[in-house]
């Protein structure tokens, strides 16, 4: 064997070794045990074949616009008021789609350089524009929008996992979903009933303590009249219980529509007992918010509180004396469980806008198993009649056919192995296993093209050492040309694609990457080392 | 071994026969498309509840739809699902069980309206969670533990759920069955009938998708066919002339409209891993026309004075070979994937059998024909014949 051809065996060598150790490791033994543990410790399984639960979640990004738009109306109603400038009224003018629409009406003559000068220093994010009748509209700059926009996004998926962390899931996979729709996905594997987990990351979370004005009434009409007909401005009605055991909605109560704090004013939060020895839960407030809460009881001694959670009333109690930094939220059957949840819930922190859910799929861990069996069954019977026909056909050549295919999937499992070792945990899906069998399939082309075209050269009269140059130098231009158009579209597909789909996508491109690899150069040095043991003018088996 | 040996056939002197042989099966694809099913999008695409289900016994699919019926899920589609043995149905309701507010609600009323005669009081073990059994053996705690409580029982909850996922297939017929099941304690397994009892069913998979989410999906599959081809046509523009790109997506597409359109007839669900392999096709495809192309410019360079369409014959001819094996090879690949993959990848397989057949008929029978089709109408109309591609070698 010639110096050069000695580099490349070693090459090939080394690279089948680091792509065996992707694949296995260094594996506790040799038995049939040790290897498979090896193995499914380094390739992991996508969500289709070990079961557990998908969800795609939309982020309602409008809340937190709301909120902010909100926010804004309470600033320049107070900046208004201090500067002594009349308005009439401050509202969104379409709360429901462009929450940020804010008119201000009936403002007072000559109040222009007041009022830019509010907006510019306390609302930046806002530009002002005027309109007939002493009005004035405020839009959010767009770039801010979106800004907003993306950073409720960010904060919902950190807000989940901290929940999902919480709960003790084993490896899910939180991430932003499709292209600028505002969209989560989550996986959890080996969660097949996934009703309390989707409770607890749909759950916005948002604690409110807010003064009780009035209830409980049995309905909101109840409350209006006892109101004389109207509702004072500041104030709202939230449905809560009439008592601990009723069913919500039973009863109706009018709070301030200021809260006194809210849940980012809180320390902590863990499940306890009520005096009723009823489950609960007790949180502790930060100090700021402490020293508000401090404020706001001691000039409301005698007065009532209400504690809200999701703009429902939970429970209300009566001021005796000022409060610092402690309170417990009981009311309502709470079980064990839901305090525990609850708590939890309250300590990751509020979502910074509500979510719903758009796609939910369940893979039982039966189903997943028997994908496997199925999967892999198929993928040994293809690759073993395409083994056994290449042989066959091209008998000496088709050895060398047959080891550029097994190295072929060694490369690609070990890519798959890799990729759990530095991190980036490509699984395998089912689709993925049939990307691997298609591989075999379309890889075996280019074994199929070079030998069909050495023949031809041979046909033609040509030596064997020319015919397989003359062979693998044409079949180049061709391999290149469809490796690079199947490539292009599986990397289209991995673009469009979720999940599954995305696996199939990565075992396609990888397979045919280790088939360039495989099938020219491996082969071609296989050729080289036959050629070289023959004598001249000696025939070659293909 | 060798197949083929020195052929030469006319293949472009057949050109009727193959168009009116492609003519057929795309017009009989599309009409189908248009007045008969329709494009029959899975659940992927158009939304809506599948649920899986597993049952003790042979499930009498009127029986089933009774109960749905009872329970107010109007016109579900009903079938057996797999082989007959495994007992499974599939339950399609349609994207109008799904709501917004509540996308599971369909799922839920399912499982209610199948757990009838239920016990007053106790939870179906063949639907309870690995939670649901772990609380209650905590509460219960029929082992008498102490600390190692938790650890304990969760294995206990773990072993019932792994003989009924795993060894079971997804069901129980008796709870006699935990009884000297491995890794379940008898203490445990007497205690499981106190709070459980067992339905004659069990939910295998699930699969609920919103109505957006299936519109955005079906926007998303059309752009990625649409790019895939443009990728085609750009990067073959780029390779060879322009009038190969044209053929081969052309071709692509011919083939995509018969797959599509085979779906159609036998009214298939083309789901996400379809389009998939549908994408997966236009690359096959294109993979068989490329060799044939490639051939072609080869050729045109050493035969200057011959006839396109001499050449054109000539080169299919030669590649033949190389073709049929391809293509035999692939196809028995898929075959396996088809017979032996199971029924998650049914559609799947299915699209690349029918494409795999159709990819390589057609990069003999459409894309070289109009090859030589444009060049017979650039002479008609006095030009030059055909730009030789030579370039970008």
């Amino acid at each position: 064997m010639n110096k050069n051809l000695l580099w490349k065996v070693v090459f090939i060598v080394g690279t089948m070794l680091f792509f065996l150790f992707g694949i296995f490791g260094i594996p506790k033994g040799l038995s049939g045990d040790a290897l498979a543990t090896a193995l499914t410790d380094h390739i992991h399984l996508g969500l289709d074949l070990k079961g557990g639960t998908h969800l795609i979640l939309q982020v309602h990004v409008n809340d937190a616009i709301n909120v902010d738009a909100q926010n804004a109306i309470e600033v320049l109603k107070q900046q208004l008021k201090s500067r002594k400038i009349d308005f009439a009224e401050i509202t969104q003018t379409d709360p429901q789609n462009n929450p940020d629409h804010i008119l201000i009406k009936g403002v007072q003559p000559g109040a222009r350089s007041d009022l830019l000068s509010i907006v510019q220093e306390r609302l930046p994010e806002y530009e002002i524009t005027g309109a007939p009748e002493n009005s004035w509209n405020m839009v959010m700059k767009p770039s801010m929008v979106s800004d907003l926009k993306n950073k409720a996004v960010s904060q919902a998926i950190e807000t989940i996992r901290n929940r999902i962390d919480a709960l003790g899931v084993s490896e899910p996979t939180i991430q932003e979903h499709g292209l600028g729709q505002y969209q989560i996905l989550v996986q959890l594997p080996g969660i097949d009933d996934p009703e309390r987990v989707k409770d607890i990351m749909q759950s916005t979370a948002m604690l409110e303590i807010k003064q009780s004005l009035g209830g409980p009434y049995p309905s909101e009409q109840a409350a209006r009249q006892d109101k004389g007909g109207v509702l004072p401005a500041d104030a709202i009605l939230l449905p809560g219980q009439s008592q601990p055991g009723a069913a919500e909605g039973q009863a109706w109560y009018l709070v301030s529509r200021v809260s006194a704090v809210s849940g980012k004013d809180l320390r902590d939060a863990q499940p306890s007992s009520d005096q009723n020895g009823q489950p609960s839960v007790s949180f502790t407030l930060t100090g700021e918010g402490g020293q508000r809460f401090y404020n706001f009881t001691s000039s409301h001694v005698g007065d009532s509180l209400a504690v809200v959670l999701d703009n429902k009333v939970k429970e209300v109690a009566n001021i005796k004396e000022p409060i610092r930094d402690r309170g417990e939220i009981s009311g309502g059957r709470m079980s064990d469980q839901q305090a525990k949840d609850l708590s939890m819930i309250l300590r990751s922190g509020a979502l910074p806008a509500s979510i719903s859910y758009l796609e939910e799929r369940t893979v039982g861990p039966s189903l997943g198993a028997d994908s496997i069996r199925s999967g892999v069954r198929a993928a040994v019977i293809g690759m073993v009649a395409v083994l056994i026909f290449m042989l066959v056909y091209y008998r000496g050549a088709g050895i060398n056919a047959d080891v550029a295919l097994i190295l072929n999937l060694i490369i690609l499992l070990g890519f798959l192995g890799w990729s759990t070792i530095a991190g980036v945990n490509v699984a395998l899906t089912l689709p993925g296993i049939a990307g691997v069998i298609l591989t075999v399939g379309m890889g075996v082309d280019s074994n199929v093209l070079i030998f069909e075209r050495i023949r031809e050269e041979l046909r033609n009269g040509k030596t064997p050492p020319s015919a397989v140059d003359q062979g693998f130098s044409h079949a180049w231009i061709t391999i290149v040309d469809t490796h690079v158009t199947t490539i292009v579209s599986a990397a289209i597909l991995f673009i469009f694609g979720t999940g599954p789909v995305k696996g199939f996508a990565t075992t396609l491109t990888f397979g045919l990457l280790a088939n360039l690899f495989t099938a020219v150069f491996v082969s071609r040095v296989i050729f080289d080392w036959i050629l070289s043991r023959k004598q001249r003018g000696e025939a070659l088996s293909i | 071994m060798e197949f083929f040996h020195n052929v030469n056939i006319d293949f472009l002197g057949k050109k009727w026969y193959f168009l009116a042989f492609s003519l057929i099966f795309s017009v009989a694809g599309l009409f189908s498309m248009l007045f008969w099913h329709h494009i029959p999008w899975g659940v992927d695409f158009r939304g809506g509840t599948l649920v899986y289900v597993k049952f003790s016994h042979p499930p009498d699919v009127n029986a089933i739809r009774a109960d749905l019926d009872r329970a107010g899920l109007k016109d579900p589609k009903i079938q057996p699902y797999d082989q007959p043995s495994l007992n499974e149905v599939l339950i399609d309701l349609d994207v109008r069980e799904t709501s917004e507010k509540a996308l599971d609600q369909g799922k839920t009323k399912i499982i209610q309206a199948l757990e009838k005669n239920a016990p007053a009081g106790k939870t179906d073990l063949n639907n309870a969670s690995f939670l649901a059994i772990k609380n209650y053996l905590m509460d219960k705690d029929p082992m008498h533990l102490g600390t190692d409580a938790d650890q304990k029982y969760t294995a206990q909850a773990q072993a019932i759920v792994n003989l009924r996922d795993k060894v079971l297939g997804g069901v129980l017929n008796s709870l006699d069955q935990l009884k000297g099941a491995s890794g379940v304690d008898p203490a445990v397994a007497a205690a499981i009938p106190e709070n459980f009892y067992l339905s004659d069913f069990g939910v295998r998979n699930v699969e609920i998708v919103g109505p957006q989410v299936g519109g955005q999906l079906r926007t998303q599959a059309g752009l990625a066919t649409l790019y895939s081809l443009l990728g085609m046509l750009v990067y073959l523009g780029f390779r060879f002339e322009w009038i190969y790109g044209v053929a081969a997506v052309v071709t692509v597409f011919h083939d995509t409209l018969i797959t599509v359109g085979a779906f159609s007839l036998t009214n298939t669900d083309i789901s996400l891993t379809v389009i998939a392999a549908i994408l997966t096709l236009i690359g096959y495809s294109n993979n068989d026309t490329i060799v044939v192309f490639d051939r072609i410019r080869e050729n045109i360079k050493l035969m200057r004075r011959e006839k396109l369409s001499d050449i054109v014959n000539r080169s299919i001819n030669q590649t033949l070979s190389r073709t049929i094996l391809t293509a035999g090879l692939t196809f028995l690949t898929v075959l396996a994937l088809f017979l032996f993959g199971g029924e998650v990848l049914r559609g799947f397989s299915l699209a690349l059998v029918i494409g795999i057949l159709i990819g390589t008929y057609s990069s003999i029978a459409i894309a070289a024909p109009i090859l030589v089709a444009y060049q017979d109408w650039r002479v008609q109309k006095g030009k030059r014949p055909m730009a030789m591609p030579g370039k970008a070698r």
